[in-house]
């Protein structure tokens, strides 16, 4: 009963901001504009804006999550050959914490103060006669929306790839060492298996990271709503398009359908990863 | 009412949160007023028009009965509504009471019907074309006396709802950074590289849906295909002439978006603000002239329906005609008025100057390019 008391706040808490939320889209999703049962919603998925914003949506998470994660990676090895409790290593983890949560609407707008028209890096190269101030890669979903989004995947990766890497035992290198294995053994034979679950692991989570953004997307990109988080800020907000809500909704269900293929895998292969570092 | 509809969602959210709230907790008033009637025996709140109701001079004695009117989402910087209602209050001895200014349209009619039947329910609306093409149903039909002067196109036959004022689509640029565009293919040009900005998406904006539609016109295309007003905005992004960035009053002073397709009276209003700094232009291109007007109407459950009444009598009168046109926007009975030589001559010469017939969407026309935007805008410029 005690126990039970105590995780009413949380089901409370899920309830009201996950729970009731995803069945008002799941139902929505379903209803036309006068409340009666349709399947209109969903065949609106199949119009090409929409398939080629979900289109797009994958693949810049796909793209984000893989930069991200092998960058991150390679930052996360290096962080933890560096001395533990040592300055660097307190030093890199924490700013991690900090960038991974660097996101959305601060996030544009530090990239719009470097990088625009008039952002102080253009502003500067302009002074030594390079004039960037004409190009507007910064407002493409694939070249400036990409390095934005990879800019908190990469820190992200580090926080949750760090504990698998310290994971690893030296014993496990010189065993494999006094066996007459060479580094490349070693990788391909011992760490590279033991990790593998979770490196595959975090970059789904990086996938799902990216898949969901809205803040940082919407504040950078103001035409044409190229990716699906967009598309369904457009059917809310529109002055133009009315009546478009449910549309929405079954563009939201696609997305929560994707997600949950992704958590599925992600689950499975915690389970094992769990396994392995666990005996 | 305004067109930012996407920078207030946060502050429309809340505002319906608190509406929800307002109406959960008052009790059910009774509205007030809603019997006035005229000396013909006519209600106010069927009257429909101040003939019907046994003439102007019973409706302003109804309207000060009643003592207040309720507005909503008039912004006092915009269109010199807050002029507009210091001078209706002058007149007839009325409080207007403003709510919620910078609300949207949507708003608007949200806040009907949560408030409905309730003393602090909006008596009239000024609505975006699309919001009150689909929200009729709420409107009560009423002529003012100078209903006649309104051109047949910006108008409800039977009255139900009325234009107010609105403007037309121009060029806005920064005349310091880019040389002045004659026609709007000249925005094709290397000068212009990186500098040209729509205001908002056309599939979620008003301003720049109409924005699309003059493109067109200067391209030779019809109101009824905007075809090749969607194929110039590809030219443009190809030529990387188009810049992405949803333009305001801050990109522009900034000098992030030094040339802006927007209502000539928000440019006109941009140019003077930054008088001095900047060197702020508007040219609306010779024949594509695109208009676009908002929208009055009273709702049908107005608290106070004379003085709903009474209020659109003053818009449509000279003297609120000429308010707005001191604002910079274009009053709906201009032609007429221009005519009759009462329009306010200072404030009608500073307006930008357009050649050509001006252009207005039918709803027909509207729904078509929609449609097309739909299927067509984000393939254009992504």
């Amino acid at each position: 009963m005690g126990a039970l008391l105590g995780v009413l706040p949380f089901f409370a808490y899920t309830a009201a901001f996950l729970v009731i939320p995803t069945l008002i889209v799941v139902v929505g999703a379903f209803l036309d504009g006068d409340g009666r049962p349709t399947l209109g919603n969903l065949s609106a998925l199949t119009q090409p804006q929409i398939v080629s914003a979900f289109v797009r949506s994958i693949v810049l998470s796909v793209v984000t999550a893989v930069l991200g994660a092998v960058f991150g990676a390679l930052l996360t090895y290096a962080v933890s050959t560096a001395r533990p409790g040592g300055l660097m290593r307190r030093l890199v983890t924490s700013l991690c914490g900090v960038l991974a949560q660097f996101g959305g609407v601060t996030l544009a707008f530090a990239f719009i103060a470097t990088f625009s028209a008039q952002g102080f890096l253009t502003v500067w190269l302009k002074k030594s006669g390079i004039d960037l101030a004409s190009t507007t890669w910064l407002y493409d979903w694939d070249k400036g929306l990409m390095l934005v989004y990879t800019y908190f995947q990469i820190p992200l990766m580090l926080i949750v790839f760090l504990p698998a890497v310290e994971g690893l035992r030296p014993q496990w290198r010189e065993a494999a060492e006094s066996l007459g294995g060479s580094t490349w053994h070693y990788w391909r034979r011992v760490a590279g298996p033991i990790l593998a679950p979770s490196f595959i692991g975090a970059t789904l989570l990086l996938f799902t990271n990216a898949f969901s953004a809205y803040a940082t997307a919407a504040a950078l990109i103001s035409q044409g709503s190229p990716i699906i988080p967009l598309q369904i800020g457009g059917t809310l907000s529109s002055e133009v398009i009315l009546g478009q809500e449910n549309v929405g909704k079954a563009m939201a269900l696609g997305m929560v359908a994707i997600v949950a293929v992704v958590m599925t895998l992600y689950v499975v292969l915690e389970r094992r990863t769990t396994k392995w570092l666990g005996s | 009412m305004k067109t930012r509809t996407a920078r207030r969602t946060g502050v429309a959210a809340l505002a319906v949160v608190a509406l929800i709230g307002m109406a959960a907790c008052s009790p059910p008033t009774k509205t007030p007023d809603s019997t006035s009637t005229g000396s013909g025996g006519v209600k106010a709140s069927s009257a429909t028009s101040a003939q019907a109701f046994g003439g102007m001079a019973a409706l302003v004695e109804a309207a000060k009965k009643e003592g207040t009117l309720n507005v909503i989402a008039l912004p006092p910087d915009w269109a010199n509504y807050g002029e507009v209602i210091k001078g209706f209050e002058a007149k007839y001895g009325l409080k207007v009471d403003s709510a919620q200014p910078d609300a949207s349209s949507a708003d608007e009619i949200t806040a009907a019907k949560n408030l409905k039947g309730q003393s602090k329910a909006p008596d009239v609306f000024d609505l975006g074309t699309a919001v009150a093409s689909a929200n009729t149903a709420m409107f009560a039909p009423y002529k003012v006396a100078t209903f006649g002067d309104v051109p047949p196109a910006l108008k409800d036959a039977n009255g139900l709802w009325v234009n107010d004022y609105g403007g037309y689509m121009s060029i806005g640029f920064d005349a310091g950074k880019v040389p002045a565009p004659v026609t709007v293919a000249d925005l094709l040009k290397p000068a212009y590289k990186g500098k040209v900005a729509l205001n908002g998406d056309p599939t979620k904006a008003g301003a720049a849906f109409s924005g699309v539609v003059m493109t067109t016109l200067s391209q030779g295309g019809t109101a009824d295909d905007i075809s090749k007003g969607v194929d110039f905005f590809k030219a443009l992004k190809a030529a990387g002439n188009f810049l992405p960035v949803d333009p305001t009053g801050a990109t522009i002073a900034s000098g992030q978006t030094p040339v802006v397709f927007d209502w000539d009276y928000l440019n006109v209003a941009q140019g003077a603000k930054l008088k001095g700094t900047m060197d702020w232009k508007t040219v609306v291109p010779a024949g594509a002239v695109v208009g676009g007007y908002y929208v009055q109407a009273i709702n049908k459950d107005a608290p106070h329906p004379a003085a709903a009444r009474l209020w659109q009598e003053y818009l449509y009168s000279d003297e609120g005609q000429n308010l707005w046109l001191k604002g910079g926007a274009r009053p709906v009975r201009e032609k007429a008025m221009v005519t009759a030589g009462t329009i306010d001559k200072a404030a009608y010469a500073a307006l930008p100057k357009a050649e050509g017939t001006p252009v207005f969407l039918t709803p027909e026309q509207t729904d078509k390019a929609n449609a097309y935007l739909t299927a067509n805008w984000a393939k254009a410029i992504g």
